[in-house]
């Protein structure tokens, strides 16, 4: 099962992961259309956290034992067989955020609009997450976990 | 003080229709060019403050950005240039000397531009590195003066006791850059890709911080006039002694090393406390002679059970030969010379660009003398200053290196954009600087593997010439410069690169 | 008697019902499995209803889990079909048409049954209680058909406001009665209640506090409510009235059988019950906070347990999220307790109707509200459950960019565990 992993180490906070999420999640998929045309543009689903010269850029762990999916009262949330990633069916999410009040992680948001959950897909059908693909410092990887 | 005019060097070209203001080039400029602005949303820049290193350039993700050459300026002038004019202003302003930073960038003759190589055709056939083996090692060190065997029950041995060695897979090897004026993820990289690669770097005279003693076995360790970081661990732990006198970018003065960027971390490796500036004295008050400097040099075999071998760096000065030779005498097991295009991490500007002589002169007239006195095999001979492609690599070891040390090509392959602002600390690609928001820019995974390539690319060109000569092993052209023929230059040039002129036959 | 046999029973197809079917199959991949449930739906969200009542979610999108949930998982599902008495000897659960089934492993997963208050006409026409589907489609079609204009919720509690916040969506006006001295006393401080009540009213909304209805009346021989009277003696006009004063556990079933209960079933860390075999999990359970992700948890993990898996229930903490007039509000642990021997964090910015406050006991947070931003409020929730010592970032638990980084780092480190984050 392939999961992103963080190092921290070499994040250097440039959120260059933020802007390739925004657009990989919008409309059209296309850089400028995205900042120039869309409003609201998607949320990123990765979040950059930065304090002094430490960053790093987090999002969905995926965990094995997910409390968002016992917290999501739609059935909205739920695990992937394929990949064994958490993804969220927007159309079933009504945004009560059950998701976000239990996410020890903090990295399920709502969506721009504020109607959905909003968080990592693993960018589902590239082979390799865009913030791991865009990353200029490889601060993120795409690995096999090791469970 | 009144305002004179000091252009820009460079203008912040952004082209507004594809800028969308995500701010990655204001976060990530150290020199404070991109400025944003929240109520109108969008990034301007600040073109003074721009030093042309291009980080911003590389990561926007539109390709909004372009670095441009600032070609307003001054009426054209071959004599009042814009820089001169520029640094006049300075000095006026500041009464100092001009810091810099990298090797010197005047447009004197690069003689590796005016060599050219031989290739065999018909009579001695030419050789394919695809499907023969070509050797590229070398060893570096004191060779005997002849050798003897014993035939034993049809066996055969080397009576000889061999000096010790360092043995490169590839002639090439990274040259001496402190940890302090580099980043401590330049030092990994360097040291991981030496390691992986079979050759050798130089830790310069910054000591060696605890995470890298574990490539020890492919570390030269340095020993310079300010003795930073010298212990008996240290010594121990290197392959070989380098005894720093000279550096190529700065012959005949010493360093400073401000201390803003000597860290804790800087002042455990040079044993200095913490936030002090380390200054390295211009002559090691301990050598004033060729016969003190022999006595480092067994000092230093002696206290290292005479199991390293112990090289001598200078810079290529007027005088070089006479002091190669009294240094070969002095026994050294190799010389490093470092010609005038040698990088440094800062300089007073006017040293840098008008001190020293090429390093093609130094190595062509070092190895000839040696061989005039017949002690060419006492000491193996390292050119270094400002090497850029494997193509001066291999003139250099036909002129007579047995290897040579690169440093900024290295520098260049991490990201290095030659800004030559090193000095102010402030190296957005996380070379240069001690500052921790930069040096995690850069990443020693991504940086070994660059390295390895480079040093890998220019192994193979370096094997298609080999082969194109008709030579399949490096040894055989170490000094051969039947090989090289000049271009462009006078009588006086050739003789003393000891090559012929270009349409002459062997 | 028609009879059927099982590996496993369960009663009660909701949260904790549908979890413990797949806390089963993590474990056992073929043993069979029934689920009885009263209801005639396959399944659906409860928390879902009121998104039903005011048009926001449809009919087909009311289930947690699709229909091929059950053929997928092997489930016999029986629905529309009560079970009526236990046998825990035997082994054997009866049902309402007939049917007897015996099983080896049984989950009571009943939930809970709305109270009723005992006011005169609270039998009336237009009198309704909010749990199930049912109340919600039954609520929809009343509303539909006698043009409904004014209705009161009895109880300013969360599934109150749920209600009341549908039918606000639905054009109706609104008047909440509560007995106590504001809305969501029980979840929220002065604070939080004071936002959402001065939201209410902007919405429109009368909302009387520390009162009651006395009584709910109709116009002569009708039987269609017309107006409550509460305690005060004021009249509220009222052609339609629902009833969320709280729910109690359905243990009707179990009542006379060696189940240990009290309010509701006692079970142990494992979910079992003082009978072998005989596991009990969400709203039915005593000392259980009646919300769906504990629900849900309990079922996967007595799940687990009766496929003999070994897995144990930790506890849990109250907590709560819901969106009111727009406001995004959570509230995680005690959160109205004013005493001394807690230390209270706050944070508000009134234009923007924002509000945080966290309370600390001893250096740990045992509860947080969240109202009008609550992005990252996971964060405090899983510092609540894992009980980490936060003295040394307490001035930084309410700064704008509070987050993972942010951390005790060996708090960090176990949060990754090794999922692949070196920070
Ligand atoms: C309107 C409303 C809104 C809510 N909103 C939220 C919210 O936002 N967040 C939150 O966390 N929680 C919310 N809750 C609470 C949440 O729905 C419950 O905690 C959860 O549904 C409990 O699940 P359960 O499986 O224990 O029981 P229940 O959901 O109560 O299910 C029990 C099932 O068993 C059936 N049953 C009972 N007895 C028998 C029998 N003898 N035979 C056969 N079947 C029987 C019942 O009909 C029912 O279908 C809300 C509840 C309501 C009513
Ligand atoms: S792109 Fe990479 S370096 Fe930049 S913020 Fe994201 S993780 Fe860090
Ligand atoms: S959203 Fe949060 S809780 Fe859910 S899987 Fe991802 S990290 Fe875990």
């Amino acid at each position: 099962m392939k999961r992103i992993r963080i190092d921290e180490k070499y994040c250097m906070g440039c959120r260059l992961c933020e802007v390739h999420c925004i657009v990989q999640h919008s409309k059209t998929k296309n850089i400028l259309k995205t900042y120039m045309g869309e409003y609201p543009k998607p949320a990123p689903r990765i979040l950059v956290e930065e304090k002094g010269y430490i960053t790093f850029a987090l999002q969905c762990r995926h965990c094995e034992d997910a409390p968002c999916l016992d917290a999501c009262m739609t059935g909205a949330m739920y695990r992937d067989k394929e990949t064994g990633a958490v993804l969220c069916n927007e159309d079933k999410c009504v945004g009560c955020w059950m998701c976000i009040m239990v996410c020890p992680f903090g990295v399920i948001s709502r969506s721009s609009d504020k109607k959905i959950a909003s968080k990592c897909d693993l960018c589902m059908g590239e082979d390799i997450p865009v913030c791991v693909k865009n990353c200029p410092n490889e601060a993120l990887k795409y690995e096999d976990s090791k469970d | 003080m009144a305002k004179r005019p000091t252009p820009t060097e460079f203008i912040v070209e952004r082209d507004k229709d594809k800028c969308i203001a995500c701010q990655v080039c204001v976060r990530m400029c150290s020199n404070d060019v991109h400025i944003y602005d929240a109520d109108t949303n969008t990034v301007t820049s600040d073109n003074s403050r721009c030093v042309g290193c291009h980080f911003c350039e590389t990561l926007c993700p539109t390709d909004a950005i372009t670095i441009k050459k600032n070609e307003s300026c001054f009426k054209p002038n071959a004599n009042w240039s814009a820089s001169v004019i520029s640094d006049i202003t300075k000095q006026a302003e500041t009464g100092g000397v001009i810091l810099t930073g990298m090797g010197c960038d005047k447009p004197y003759t690069i003689y590796w531009d005016h060599i050219l190589l031989n290739a065999s055709q018909v009579t001695n056939p030419s050789i394919d590195p695809l499907r023969e083996p070509m050797e590229l090692r070398r060893y570096i060190g004191r060779k005997p003066d002849k050798i003897e065997l014993n035939y034993n029950k049809g066996k055969v041995e080397l009576k000889t006791k061999l000096e010790k060695q360092l043995k490169l897979e590839v002639p090439i090897m990274f040259s001496a850059m402190s940890y302090g004026s580099i980043s401590l993820n330049t030092c990994i990289s360097l040291a991981k890709a030496s390691h992986e690669l079979g050759i050798f770097y130089n830790t310069g005279e910054g000591g060696l911080h605890k995470s890298l003693y574990k490539y020890g076995k492919n570390t030269i360790i340095q020993i310079a006039s300010g003795r930073f970081g010298v212990h008996p661990e240290y010594l121990k732990t290197g392959a070989a002694i380098e005894i720093k006198i000279g550096q190529g970018a700065k012959p005949g003065i010493g360093g400073h090393l401000p201390g803003e960027k000597v860290s804790k971390e800087v002042s455990e490796a040079r044993m200095i406390p913490e936030g002090t500036d380390a200054i390295s004295p211009a002559p090691h008050h301990d050598i004033y002679s060729i016969e003190d400097l022999r006595q480092l040099i067994y000092a230093l075999k002696e206290a290292t059970d005479y199991e390293k071998p112990v090289g001598v760096k200078i810079a290529a000065v007027h005088n070089v030969v006479p002091i190669a030779s009294g240094i070969a005498r002095a026994g050294a097991d190799y010389i490093a010379i470092d010609g005038m295009r040698g990088g440094t991490g800062a300089a007073p500007k006017v040293i840098r660009d008008n001190v020293g002589i090429p390093i093609e002169f130094a190595i062509a007239a070092v190895d000839a003398r040696l061989r005039e006195e017949g002690i060419r095999t006492n000491v193996s001979l390292i050119a270094a200053g400002g090497f850029r492609s494997s193509g001066d690599v291999i003139k250099a070891i036909a002129l007579g290196a047995d290897a040579v040390y690169i440093a900024t090509s290295a520098l260049i392959a991490l990201g290095c954009s030659q800004c030559q602002k090193c000095y102010t600390g402030k190296c957005n690609w996380g070379i240069a600087t001690q500052d921790p928001y930069l040096t995690k820019r850069l990443n020693p995974e991504i940086g070994v593997q660059r390295l390895k390539n480079l040093i890998k690319a220019w192994s193979l060109e370096i094997k298609d010439m080999l082969g194109g000569m008709g030579i399949n092993s490096i040894d055989s052209l170490c000094g051969n410069r039947t090989h090289l023929r000049g271009i462009g230059l006078s009588d006086r040039e050739l003789k003393i690169l000891g090559i012929k002129s270009a349409g002459e036959p062997q | 008697m028609k009879t059927l046999k099982t590996e496993y029973l369960i009663i009660g197809n909701s949260a904790a019902g549908v979890a413990c079917i797949e806390g089963i199959r993590k474990v056992d991949k073929t043993g069979s499995i029934a689920v009885i449930s009263d209801e005639n739906i396959f399944n659906y969200s409860r928390p879902l209803i009121s998104y039903f009542l005011a048009g926001k979610v449809k009919k087909r999108a009311m289930p947690f889990r699709d229909k091929k949930f059950y053929s997928r998982n092997n489930v016999k599902l029986v629905l529309g079909n009560t079970a009526e008495k236990l046998d825990t000897k035997k082994r054997i659960a009866y049902l309402s048409h007939g049917e007897k089934v015996v099983f080896n492993k049984l989950l009571i997963a009943t939930g809970g049954s709305p109270i009723i208050p005992e006011i005169k006409g609270s039998r009336l026409d237009g009198v309704f209680a909010f749990t199930k589907f049912g109340d919600a489609v039954a609520i929809k079609d009343y509303i539909k058909k006698h043009y409904i204009k004014h209705a009161v919720v009895i109880g300013g509690g969360l599934i109150g406001l749920k209600a009341v916040e549908a039918l606000i969506e639905l054009g109706i006006k609104v008047s909440i009665v509560e007995l106590a001295d504001r809305i969501l006393s029980t979840t929220f401080d002065t604070k939080a209640s004071g936002i959402i009540q001065d939201a209410l009213r902007k919405a429109g909304c009368n909302i009387f506090t520390k009162n009651t209805v006395a009584e709910i009346l109709s116009k002569g021989e009708d039987k269609k409510v017309t107006s409550v009277t509460l305690k005060t003696r004021k009249q509220v006009p009222a052609d339609l009235v629902i009833t969320a004063i709280g729910v109690s556990p359905n243990i009707q079933l179990v009542k006379n059988t060696s189940i240990s209960i009290n309010r509701g079933i006692l079970v142990d860390e494992a979910m079992q019950t003082n009978v072998k075999d005989i596991y009990a999990a969400g709203d039915v359970c005593e000392k259980n906070i009646p919300i769906w992700p504990n629900a849900f948890k309990q079922g996967r993990i007595a799940g687990e347990n009766m496929a003999s898996g070994n897995a144990e229930y930790t506890g849990s903490i109250a907590m709560n999220s819901v969106e009111l007039c727009g406001i995004p509000t959570i509230s995680i642990g005690k959160t109205s307790l004013e005493q001394d021997k807690y230390e209270i964090l706050e944070m508000r910015k009134k234009e923007e109707s924002i509000y945080k406050k966290i309370v600390l006991e001893n250096n740990h947070i045992v509860g947080c509200i969240f109202v009008g931003d609550i992005e990252r409020a996971g964060i405090y929730t899983g510092l609540i459950i894992n009980r980490v010592d936060i003295s040394n970032i307490k001035d930084k638990l309410l700064e704008e960019d509070f987050g993972v980084l942010a951390l005790p780092e060996k708090y960090r480190k176990h949060l990754v565990g090794d999922v692949g984050l070196e920070v």
